[in-house]
């Protein structure tokens, strides 16, 4: 019965073991962290900051360095820029956003080509788009633990605060809270979530598993708590079916060719998504 | 810098800064940001597509950016925007993903569309970017005021012949023919800049819609020219210079703001 499902292989290869580990970890991470970001509708935020990451990925290649620390790197000076930027409108926040984007994707331009002139770096600069699941080392793993552990300790730490600042800037600043602080904190948060999906498992998938299951999650349920743990079990759901999927499709018919990952975990979000909206509607 | 090939990147360049400039005000009027970074992104999907089939990559981009306008415009009906720009988004990459697993030849494809080729421009684009420019311009000069009536009182549009919903989606569809024109030549990217940085700056001078509208094409022309100009002669990517004079002209017009 499994086997129909499951191409034999699947669980012996260590390649696929840790494919699906970091696929949950980083799952986890983004489930917990998107939930604000689609509360606080920074949507676009969560997007630039992966795509910055995609340019500090491909300066870290130039210099020689783990692309981790150059995702890192890039998408926490990205966090500060737009912080800087910072206009404290929703409206104008996309705005910030933006300005930091287009000046990040000039930056990128010139890092691609300046890389692409000194050594054939092109792959690399796709594989930081769209990522290569299959493809992890698995001195990876403790990188990912670590940032991983980071920015769900900043959630954690700030749960509560960043709640209310979230829902209601107004009220938190009649509290007292330091709004503006805490929108850092949360924004190094995200860029570390999005930064650590990004690296491995490319910068689609870093956006999808940031947006999808949280905005699923909470057409399901509005209790918050409630909802960080169903986005994260629908990504580590949907990354894992993926995972099941795009290993399968080197069988499919006519011509034997892998799948990418991305293409299935974003199709399986996008459907839970549309399903648990009609869901909701009824 | 004004011979042979360089003559069709100065033409692509102003026909792409006037209808950047244009749009763009509207797009940072409307607070539109991720849409304009969505729709060009995503559309990159369907030049994949389109020479995996074997077909003029002009109509994968034209399919793919107003399937994606359409798809923004109809999940973000009943919920979130940005949620709904997202997720559209990410679905499209993940297709453009898919065609680029089953063609061969990818690498160089990708980095021409996120960068463009300004300075690769044949006379045979020449043509379709000005044809798609003047439809560009002409139906925004028909959404002119009621875009304008939207943008600055969301409820005022109501009472009118359209709809916020169809006029959402008018205003969804320029922004893909502005795509599906400027992306084959200047990049994902660069049209991104171009449609952010000089609206944003023109909008902290003035306040009256027409001047700051003109304001933002003068301003994009500006960008854009300079851009081509400091590439040519430190052969550094176009892209490089229109981010960052785009993100300078906007600090301009901050410090202006703040200094008045």
């Amino acid at each position: 019965m499994l086997g129909a499902i499951i191409a034999p292989g699947f669980f012996s290869s260590s390649a696929v073991q840790l494919a699906a580990a970091v696929g949950a970890l980083v799952a986890i991470v983004a489930g917990a962290v998107g939930v604000f970001t689609v509360i606080r509708g920074q949507a676009f935020a969560g997007e630039a900051l992966g795509d910055m990451g995609a340019a500090g990925g491909s300066s870290a290649y130039l210099i020689g360095i783990a692309p981790l620390w150059g995702f890192i790197g890039f998408a926490v000076a990205a966090a500060g820029a737009m912080e800087l930027v910072g206009i404290q409108r929703a409206r104008g926040r996309d705005l910030a956003t933006g300005i930091v984007l287009g000046a990040g994707f000039g930056l990128a331009a010139l890092l691609l080509y300046l890389g692409t002139t000194l050594e054939n770096t092109t792959g690399a600069a796709s594989t930081v788009l769209f990522g290569s699941a299959f493809g992890l080392q698995s001195s990876i793993l403790p990188l990912v633990l670590g940032f991983g552990a980071l920015a769900l300790g900043i959630i954690i730490a700030l749960y509560r605060p960043l709640l209310l600042c979230s829902l209601s800037p107004e009220l938190g600043a009649a509290r007292g809270l330091p709004v503006r602080l805490i929108g850092v904190a949360y924004l190094i948060a995200m860029a570390l979530a999005v930064a650590l999906s990004a690296v491995t498992i490319g910068a689609i998938l870093s956006t999808a598993l940031l947006m999808g299951p949280a905005a699923t999650a909470l057409a399901l349920t509005s209790r918050p708590g409630r909802a960080i743990l169903t986005a994260a079990a629908i990504g580590v759901g949907a990354m894992w079916l993926g995972l099941v999927l795009a290993y399968d499709s080197f069988d499919w018919r006519p011509i034997h060719h892998g799948w990418p990952v991305s293409f299935f975990v974003v199709t399986l979000v996008l459907i839970a998504y549309l399903a648990a909206r009609v869901k909701a509607r009824r | 810098m004004f011979s042979g090939f360089m003559v069709h990147a100065w033409a692509v360049a102003t026909i792409v800064a006037v209808v950047g400039g244009a749009v763009g005000f509207f797009i940072v009027l409307r607070g539109s940001a991720f849409v304009a970074h969505a729709i060009p992104n995503g559309s990159f999907a369907g030049a994949a597509g389109a020479s995996l089939i074997g077909v003029n990559t002009l109509l994968g981009l034209g399919v793919f950016s107003l399937g994606g306008a359409l798809g923004i415009g109809l999940l973000s009906r009943r919920g979130r925007p940005d949620v709904a720009t997202a997720l559209t988004l990410v679905f499209m990459l993940g297709l453009g993903a898919l065609f680029l697993s089953f063609s061969v030849q990818y690498a160089p494809q990708i980095y021409s569309l996120l960068f463009g080729e300004v300075l690769g421009i044949s006379s045979t684009q020449l043509l379709p970017t000005i044809g798609l420019a003047v439809a560009c311009l002409a139906a925004l000069t028909l959404l002119y005021r009621p875009l304008l009536l939207s943008s600055v009182l969301p409820e005022g549009a109501r009472s009118r012949s359209l709809s916020p919903f169809v006029l959402e989606l008018c205003f969804l569809a320029v922004v893909a023919l502005a795509t599906t024109m400027t992306v084959p030549v200047v990049g994902t990217a660069l049209i991104f800049s171009v449609m952010i940085g000089p609206p944003a700056a023109a909008r902290a001078f003035t306040a009256r819609p027409p001047l700051a509208m003109a304001l933002s094409v003068g301003i994009a022309l500006a960008v854009v020219w300079a851009a081509i100009a400091l590439s040519y002669e430190s052969n550094w990517p176009v892209g490089f210079f229109v981010g960052t004079l785009s993100a300078s002209s906007y600090a301009a017009g901050r410090v202006f703001a703040a200094l008045s």
